[in-house]
């Protein structure tokens, strides 16, 4: 075929013409010629934490280009938003990424509660902080399980499901809910805390922290999680920051970028909220710096714990809201990174557009950058330590 | 020794010499599956299996006779695309040699079906072949994962075999034969100016890098790059349902046994109770020697096989090509050096 159209043209194809793409590049020539094998990665695969796919070229074992195909959970909220008064979108918004409910409907309670310039309560504030953390923990730990498991740990995803059925239980105290607790409300809270719950709060506390040396133990010191997440999927900072990478993905590149630092909201201005760096941006890091944040998360809640103050947690508010004409972006800083809310209002029940900054899309847009060259061992490395939910990167 | 297997009439020797090997093949690694089930669970904050029983006793005793029934009962799917023969004869081909080892094997005195004079060299070539039932099923498949999931585990036999060669070379030279009873039997003797010992304290090295090497050899964790389940589904077996399915599971579980079983006689003394010594089988009548002996060796293999659960639980996988480096950079050497040294010693010794 390639050599009937070469003579067509006289017995050269010319770039660009009608023969080019017959061409097969000839690489290393004299050498054993080798045929890459196209391969696919999900929708159904178990490293790929749901629906993601993934469509790998791969010569021998080497990733020679990788394509995540997205979009298999597309659910369409922002679009439904449209069509749920503001109290509504608090219910809708949790689902997307179903590992950081409180952290996600936080974000809108606090676009329209700027856009109605209206006053929170401090106690309700100091919870939200609290809950936030606790969630933050939440999705770490599912984290960190899930990723040893990939490498072929199969121990820690236990211990972890062991300490989130805890952090579960006492969230379902507060909440009602398990996954998608929907306890924030446009002015505040659903209610106040439950009796006890502070208490039961510095129980657990201690709980988990002692345990959270227990995977520090397990895998920090292994040599062979070591050798296998060390210099694995290494990502530089520049390149993190031009893919608006955020979270312990970009922390672990050594940019220290949170919201709750340089864009407070709720009660974050009133506490230290320490934000863990690492400087080498690979696969290890990645995983001390979830680690680490689950530190400071721990110690944010001991000085919520310390300083919750008394008061009512929710505002009156007439029968229906609307919110006045215009538009608010509100960050916040989710678990798997920022959080982006866009709320444009024309005045009526309803907002007028909806839009979502989901920290695991940008996250996941980078992988073709990490997966280039890798092998595909470390293909598990690198896509479970750049922590996406599918359902956030879909919406 | 004769083997207690022995009769008087041929055939009958021959047809309980078969099902002795049978009913052991199938009987013991459900027991090592079994404790995996509940190591496993155990150590991972957990219960395991908890419900099935046989009769009143419960804790999951029967949770793998029920698998087994379940496995029976799964449809069995060939893909349309698949080499069918190939396909099919792959898990009898990883399954046969397992069993094949078994019969040179002594689990106590006289409890051996064969005693070969190249006992250790029939073994592990034996087990060797297993690997190709592996390239079969990946190949067989018709499916990307299998194919990878074959060519590592055909990778991953360069990389261990040398070294599990090496450390039984290492034993046969201090015992001075290849029978795998003799190398037990040199066991009970005295050695290196009368010090009691088996082989696994001048053969430390050797020891731990034949078990280690026989984890690689049979997939096991840290060393399952051929199955692992988060990367290629499951590797050679991912196109298996059913009874086919389970017969690789089981050939993987006898496989524990049996290099266990190796691991016990090449290095821990096999049937003997105390080093340096045959007591009390010298005192015991045949039966109750073999009896006893029969409990030491099983006890030394689940012994093993709790290390190589203990294993699963604690470490992740290792990449392939850090599996060719450990071996032929650290592996290899080691073996070399537990050659010399029992080579001086064996002649400080005599």
């Amino acid at each position: 075929m390639t050599e009937a159209i070469a003579s067509d043209t006289g017995g050269t194809v010319l770039p660009g013409g009608p023969g080019e793409a017959m061409l097969v590049e000839v690489r290393d020539q004299g050498a054993l010629q080798t045929q890459d094998m196209n391969l696919n990665i999900g929708p159904q695969h178990p490293a790929t934490h749901g629906v993601l796919r993934v469509v790998i070229d791969l010569d021998g074992e080497q990733i020679v280009r990788a394509r995540p195909v997205i979009g298999y959970m597309h659910r369409g909220f922002e679009k439904l938003a449209e069509a749920r008064d503001y109290r509504q979108i608090i219910a809708l918004v949790n689902r997307h990424d179903w590992l950081s409910a409180f952290c996600n409907e936080i974000g809108v309670a606090l676009a329209v509660e700027r856009m109605l310039e209206l006053e929170v309560p401090e106690r309700a504030q100091w919870i939200r902080v609290l809950m936030c953390e606790w969630n933050r923990i939440l999705n770490h730990l599912m984290f960190i399980g899930s990723f040893g498991l990939e490498l072929g740990a199969i121990t820690p995803v236990f211990f972890a499901f062991r300490e989130r059925e805890d952090i579960q239980h006492l969230m379902e105290a507060a909440t009602g809910g398990r996954l998608h607790f929907t306890y924030n409300r446009v002015g505040g809270l659903k209610e106040d805390l439950p009796l006890g719950f502070l208490a039961a709060s510095e129980q657990m506390v201690r709980n988990v922290r002692t345990r959270s040396q227990e995977y520090r133990d397990l895998l920090q010191g292994n040599e062979i999680f070591l050798a296998r997440t060390r210099g694995v999927g290494s990502l530089p900072p520049d390149v993190a920051l031009d893919y608006g990478v955020s979270g312990p993905t970009l922390h672990a590149t050594g940019v220290p970028e949170d919201a709750r630092v340089t864009e407070p909201y709720a009660a974050y201005d009133k506490v230290e909220v320490p934000v863990p760096v690492k400087e080498n941006g690979d696969s290890f890091d990645r995983f001390m710096c979830l680690l680490d944040r689950m530190d400071a998360s721990l110690y944010i809640i001991e000085q919520v714990l310390d300083n919750l103050p008394a008061g009512p947690v929710t505002t009156k508010l007439p029968k229906t809201v609307k919110a006045p004409e215009g538009e608010i972006y509100v960050r916040t800083e989710n678990p798997l990174g920022q959080g982006g809310y866009y709320l444009v209002s024309d005045g009526k029940k309803t907002p007028w557009r909806c839009k979502m900054r989901t920290p695991s899309f940008n996250n996941i847009s980078m992988v073709p950058y990490l997966l280039e060259g890798a092998l595909l061992s470390d293909m598990i490395a690198i896509l479970g330590s750049v922590f996406f939910v599918v359902g956030d990167v879909d919406r | 020794m004769e083997s207690i297997f022995t009769f008087e009439s041929l055939a009958f020797t021959l047809v309980v010499k078969v099902l002795a090997v049978v009913a052991f093949f199938f009987v013991a690694p459900l027991v090592v599956g079994y404790m995996e089930h509940k190591v496993l669970g155990h150590m991972q904050a957990r219960l395991g299996p908890m419900e099935a029983g046989i009769g009143p006793i419960k804790h999951g005793v029967g949770q793998l006779v029920a698998d087994g029934a379940k496995f029976i009962q799964k449809e069995d799917i060939t893909p349309a695309a698949a080499d069918k023969w190939v396909f099919a004869l792959a898990p009898g081909v990883a399954l046969v040699p397992v069993m094949a080892v078994l019969v040179v094997v002594p689990f106590g005195p006289g409890v051996w079906v064969e005693n070969l004079d190249a006992g250790i060299f029939f073994a592990l070539a034996a087990t060797g072949v297993a690997v190709i039932g592996i390239l079969m099923a990946g190949w067989g498949s018709a499916n990307k994962y299998s194919l990878m999931g074959a060519l590592r585990g055909a990778a991953q036999l360069i990389a261990y075999e040398l070294p599990l060669f090496l450390a039984a070379a290492a034993v046969v030279i201090q015992a001075g034969t290849l029978s795998l009873v003799g190398i037990v039997e040199a066991q009970a003797e005295p050695w290196f100016f009368g010090i009691p010992m088996w082989f696994v304290v001048p053969q430390i090295f050797g020891f731990m890098l034949f078990f280690t090497a026989s984890l690689a050899e049979l997939s096991r964790p840290p060393f399952d790059m051929p199955i692992a389940d988060s990367e290629i589904i499951f590797g050679h077996m991912t196109e298996y349902t059913g009874l086919r399915y389970a017969l690789f599971m089981l050939a993987e579980y006898a496989g524990m046994v049996v290099l266990s079983a190796l691991t016990t006689v090449l290095f821990l003394g096999g049937w003997y109770l105390v080093p340096g010594t045959t007591w009390p089988y010298d005192q015991l009548p045949q039966w109750a020697a073999a009896l006893l002996g029969f409990g030491v060796t099983m006890g030394k293999i689940f012994a093993l096989t709790f290390v190589m659960v203990w294993f699963r639980a604690t470490f992740p996988r290792l990449r392939e090509d850090q599996l060719q480096r450990f071996s032929w950079l650290f592996l290899i050497p080691l073996a070399i050096l537990q050659i010399v040294i029992v080579g001086i010693l064996k002649v400080v010794a005599s």
